[in-house]
């Protein structure tokens, strides 16, 4: 394994890692504030792609789809945390069962509006080319998603650490109770991150459907990675999610390219070490 | 209801299955097997979930290692064929159960969503097992399984097969009942009450749960060597995530802490996949729909529809008997 | 107590209702009924393939009115969502419930190994249209006596691909290829003929079935190989090359007929131009059937027909030419089986018999991705642009069948990786 090998497979593993980021920040953020296990997240991802391709069909502008798509499943989750979601109260394994129903029923009606084909999201020229230093190759869409998670991330820890909005949120994770006896609508907060979650899935998917794909069954595919990067990191937590995302995103490319037979125990069994031994996650609270 | 009414109609019903599923119909005798089948799967489940409050997101894993076992001693060492297939259930059972009680040493001290997420990594893991591990479990392709097995009778006759199900659904049936009304039983609901008074009472409620999560995985080790039978084929896609999904909402469809709600959870489920899923293209939808609407209205599941219309039955009359009060005369 | 029993008797007859209803089923083999079941994946990652098959098979169903030499045939379609177990399911459906009489499709190797054990248990025929698994009619041919594959071998058109790619000079090759049965078998295929004509397999990547991202793969490949052989599927043929293209690798590629085919190649980019792939179908196949049978279907359903959409409308074909001999009478399985193993057609791909192992003994065509018009259509488009043609390929190519036999079916570890770097 020359150098070439491990600069490129680690900026391989950053890049997936950044996609992750925009995939499991959202699933984290929901599970700390509302501790519900949203098994209809993957699906947000889907639809933020299948949207994205309606845009570009109609506008011809990439550009234009990523905040309609995002706003869109945005909007999505927040009428499923509205209507459906809330009247259930706290509880954790009917809301998981709600979820799962929810993402059947996405997964039929986007079987039913865009068909069963394998469609794809072709960006700007300028993302598909390759930018080339020392000799190697570093493909410019990779890039761009690093750059897009490290905008995102850096606009959401500043939205919790800085801002009233984020302090409410913060303060709902670590205690809803305390949180509402010192007057915090918690119910609000909960409404306001649900749909920021979704926002950021579909945003994900946007941005994945260049580079995964968009077709029926990557809702249920990317699922269980993204559960991965959220019980490794901590639920709840945006540091948690970043560095989960990163640990994931490089422990699955390696993963794959030195040990192709147990790559998927690579990623699971580090999950289950983690559940067993400090279950919050790396950087998760209680 | 009182319980003799409710174990008459039980038994009713049982025996109306019994006597007409072979009359019914090549294609209805296999999906009342798969039926079959998977009711024990749900039922184990409840035994965690309606009984000690543990939701698992991964018992289709027990499922998977009792049917991959029943496979490769079949296919490789054409061993279970004969008379040997009642040691392959034994060594189903046993499996499952070591399995559990493997997981359930990650699993069990954590609680509520946690527990979810442990049991769906768990879960995972055999799954990921199954389909990278070509030379064992034959990957993707699964394994084909060589004709069933005949002792005196022949298990390749469809409704014989059935009839074999149809007993070991009504012992783990039978036997599941008796553990939960027996003094464990009643502890395990104990602890998903309240788990805290029970430990101040004494009771080592890890361990309980600890048993109880191994049984659940002994009785889906059964099921496991059955599907293998049943389909002749085990393949990863039977342990995907979705398997335990469906097996947590049959259970949540029937009414957790019933058993039987399990097993009629479990023929509703099966139904819509196997039959609905050949007549409209749009099953998913009521998949879905099923899945939503009994979530939101029916939380005690569909066993909790006669209490609930005697409920308001009672207080209707209770309306109307103070009404008659009021206007009778004095 | 009498409201126990007749609660008792209530449940009886629920019940008896409900069986009744569900086993009505429709008269069994009324003698001009043609019951086709069809088995594809309709929803899931491999749909649109699905769909193919689907149309490929009711093109020529329509074609004829739905009327083989007298029979009527009634198609029904069930959905295998591309899940082995799923298959198994339906297809006892199809038996069971509608009573056909044959059915046909599946699409993956490991559908078409689960569901060939399913007719030998229900005796049924099974025609394999589309599933490649080679054993099906080579090492465990006897074990399924309904089955007849229309269809191919994953190695049939390897072998002589193997072949040419050592006759064009390509000394050291890189092969990567999805991690599955199929996977093996096409790449199996093409390293003991390759390897055979003096070249060397140097390395071999597998990354799993259903893999988008490769950024794990490609940075493995070996930079002085000379060429590389690639075999993807569904999703995979479509993101590959273009992650191939991004990493900067500018080797030729070869590949495998899914690559490249038809149902993934209109939604690809320049990045596969020049791109060599072998298969016993092209749509710019250049015959007057093939353009007369490509104009049809991309009229009809708004695409250009991949192999899958001919591999089904070809066996729907050969089962009417069955029928023709029978002159519409269902002359029950075994005698179905003698029959249809006997049929010789000219077809869009070319011309086609059955061997004696009950698989087809077709042309397979090295096809290069053109930008160009074809078929008279007035657009520069991507096409599988023939360059040459082996006539009369079987699955045992040049090999004696008893010497193949012999050896171990192609799989990850077979051929072994004797020049492996």
């Amino acid at each position: 394994m020359d150098t070439n090998f491990w600069v490129i497979q680690a900026f391989n593993g950053v890049s997936y890692g950044a996609l992750l980021f925009l995939l499991a920040s959202g699933l984290s953020l929901i599970f700390g504030v509302m501790r519900i296990v949203n098994l209809a997240h993957g699906s947000f991802f889907l639809l933020g792609g299948y949207v994205a391709l309606t845009v570009i069909w109609t506008t011809g502008s990439w550009l234009l789809a990523l905040p309609v798509a995002a706003l869109v499943v945005a909007a999505v989750g927040l009428l499923m945390e509205r209507v459906f979601l809330r009247p259930l109260g706290f509880d954790p394994l009917r809301q998981v069962l709600l979820s799962v129903g929810f993402a059947y029923l996405f997964q039929q009606a986007a079987l039913d509006i865009w068909g069963g084909d394998n469609l794809d999201i072709i960006p700007p020229a300028m993302l598909r080319e390759s930018a080339v230093v020392d000799g190697f190759y570093f493909p410019m869409y990779r890039i761009f998603m690093i750059g897009m998670a490290l905008v995102i991330g850096l606009i959401l820890w500043l939205t919790m650490e800085k801002t009233r909005v984020g302090a409410m949120v913060r303060a709902t994770v670590d205690d809803a109770e305390m949180a509402r006896g010192v007057g915090i609508d918690t119910s609000r907060v909960s409404m306001f991150i649900f749909a920021l979650g979704a926002f950021l899935a579909g945003l994900g998917g946007v941005v994945g459907g260049a580079f995964l794909g968009v077709y029926p069954g990557l809702d249920f595919a990317i699922l269980p990675i993204a559960f991965a990067v959220v019980i490794i990191g901590g639920m709840g937590s945006l540091g948690g999610a970043a560095v989960g995302s990163l640990l994931v995103g490089l422990a699955d490319n390696f993963g794959k390219a030195l040990f192709p037979e147990i790559s998927y125990f690579t990623l699971y069994a580090p999950m289950v070490l983690i559940l067993a031994l400090k279950p919050t996650g790396l950087f998760g609270r209680e | 209801m009182d319980s003799r009414r409710k174990l008459v109609i039980v038994i009713a019903a049982m025996l109306a299955v019994l006597v007409a599923t072979p009359y019914s119909g090549s294609y209805v005798i296999v999906l009342v097997t798969h039926a079959l089948i998977f009711a024990i799967l749900a039922m184990s489940l409840d035994i965690l979930l309606g009984y000690t409050g543990l939701p698992s997101l991964g018992q289709a894993a027990y499922l998977g290692v009792g049917a991959y076992l029943t496979a490769i001693l079949a296919s490789r060492f054409q061993f279970g064929l004969d008379w040997t297939f009642w040691l392959v259930v034994v060594l189903g059972i046993l499996i499952g159960a070591a399995t559990a009680a493997l997981f359930g040493l990650f699993a069990v001290h954590a609680g509520g969503v946690y527990f979810l997420m442990i049991t769906l990594a768990l879960g995972m893991c055999v799954w990921g097992l199954a389909y990278r591990w070509n030379s064992l479990t034959g990957g993707d392709n699964g394994i084909v399984l060589p004709p069933r097995p005949a002792f005196g009778i022949d298990l390749a006759d469809d409704v014989t097969f059935f009839y074999l199900v149809f007993g070991f659904f009504a012992v783990s049936l039978v036997m599941m009942a008796i553990l939960a009304r027996s003094p464990f039983g009643r502890s395990l609901v104990g602890i998903r009450e309240n788990e805290p008074r029970m430990r101040i009472l004494g009771y080592n409620t890890w361990l309980h749960k600890y048993v109880a999560f191994i049984i659940a995985g002994g009785f889906g080790g059964l099921a496991g060597v059955l599907w293998a039978h049943a389909h002749g084929l085990v393949s990863p896609e039977d342990v995907v995530l979705a398997t335990s999904v469906d097996a947590l909402l049959m259970v949540v469809l029937g009414g957790p802490g019933t058993l039987v709600g399990g097993a009629i959870g479990a023929g509703i489920v099966v139904f819509l996949r196997e039959y609905l899923s050949t007549l409209v293209p749009w099953w998913q939808y009521v998949l879905g729909g099923v899945y939503v609407l009994t979530i939101l209205y029916l939380p005690g599941g569909l066993m909790s529809i006669p209490e609930r219309i005697r409920g308001s039955r009672a207080l209707s009359r209770r309306a109307r008997e103070t009404r008659n009060m009021q206007t009778s005369p004095p | 107590m009498s409201s126990t029993i007749l609660r008792r008797l209530n449940w009886g007859l629920i019940a008896g209702i409900v069986a009744a209803g569900l086993s009505v089923s429709p008269i069994a083999g009324a003698a001009q009924e043609l019951r086709i079941g069809f088995i594809a994946p309709l929803t899931g990652p491999f749909s649109q393939v699905g769909k193919d098959m689907v149309n490929g098979f009711q093109m020529y169903l329509d074609e004829v009115g739905g009327d083989f030499a007298g029979a009527k045939v009634k198609f029904i379609v069930e959905d295998e969502e591309a899940k082995p177990p799923v298959a198994v399911r339906k297809a006892e459906k199809l038996i069971r419930q509608d009573k056909v009489q044959l059915f046909a499709g599946g699409l993956l190797a490991s559908t078409g190994y689960a569901l060939a054990p399913v007719s030998t248990r229900l005796k049924t025929v099974y025609v394999v249209s589309t599933p490649a698994a080679d054993d099906l009619t080579q090492r465990d041919a006897s074990k399924y006596p309904y089955i007849v594959r229309t269809g191919w071998t994953s190695s049939q058109p390897s072998h002589p691909f193997g072949e040419w790619a050592c006759q064009q000079g390509y000394k050291r090759i890189v092969a990567i290829g999805a991690d599955f049965a199929f996977g093996h078998e096409v790449v199996g295929g093409f390293q003991k003929a390759y390897e055979g004509c003096g070249g060397r397999i140097i390395q071999k990547i597998w990354p799993p079935l259903g893999t988008i991202d490769f950024g794990p793969y490609i940075p493995t490949i070996k930079k002085d190989a000379d060429a590389i052989f690639t075999l993807m599927a569904g999703p995979m043929s479509l993101q590959f090359p273009k992650q191939l293209a991004s990493a900067g690798i500018r080797l030729p590629v070869l590949g495998g007929g899914t690559s490249y085919d038809e149902f993934v190649l209109p939604s690809m980019g320049d990045e596969v131009i020049g791109h060599i792939s072998a298969l016993q179908y092209s749509a710019a196949l250049d015959t007057p059937k093939n353009a007369a049978f490509v104009k049809k279907y991309r009229e009809k359903y708004g695409k250009v027909p991949s192999y899958y959409s001919e591999g089904n409308y070809t066996a729907a074909q050969m089962i009417h030419e069955v029928m023709k001999k029978t002159k519409g009478k269902w002359p029950g399985t075994e005698q179905f089986v003698k029959l249809l193993s006997s049929v010789q057609l000219e077809t869009p791909r070319g011309p086609v018999r059955i061997d004696e192992m009950k698989n087809p003994v077709h042309n397979v065509y090295i096809r290069i991705v053109r930008k160009k018009r074809e078929h008279g259509y007035d657009k520069d488009e991507l096409w599988n642009s023939v360059v040459r043609t082996y006539p009369d390929v079987g699955q045992f190519w040049k090999y004696p069948k008893e010497e193949f036999l012999k050896q171990p079916v192609y799989s990850r570890d077979y051929p072994p990786c004797k020049y492996c770097e």
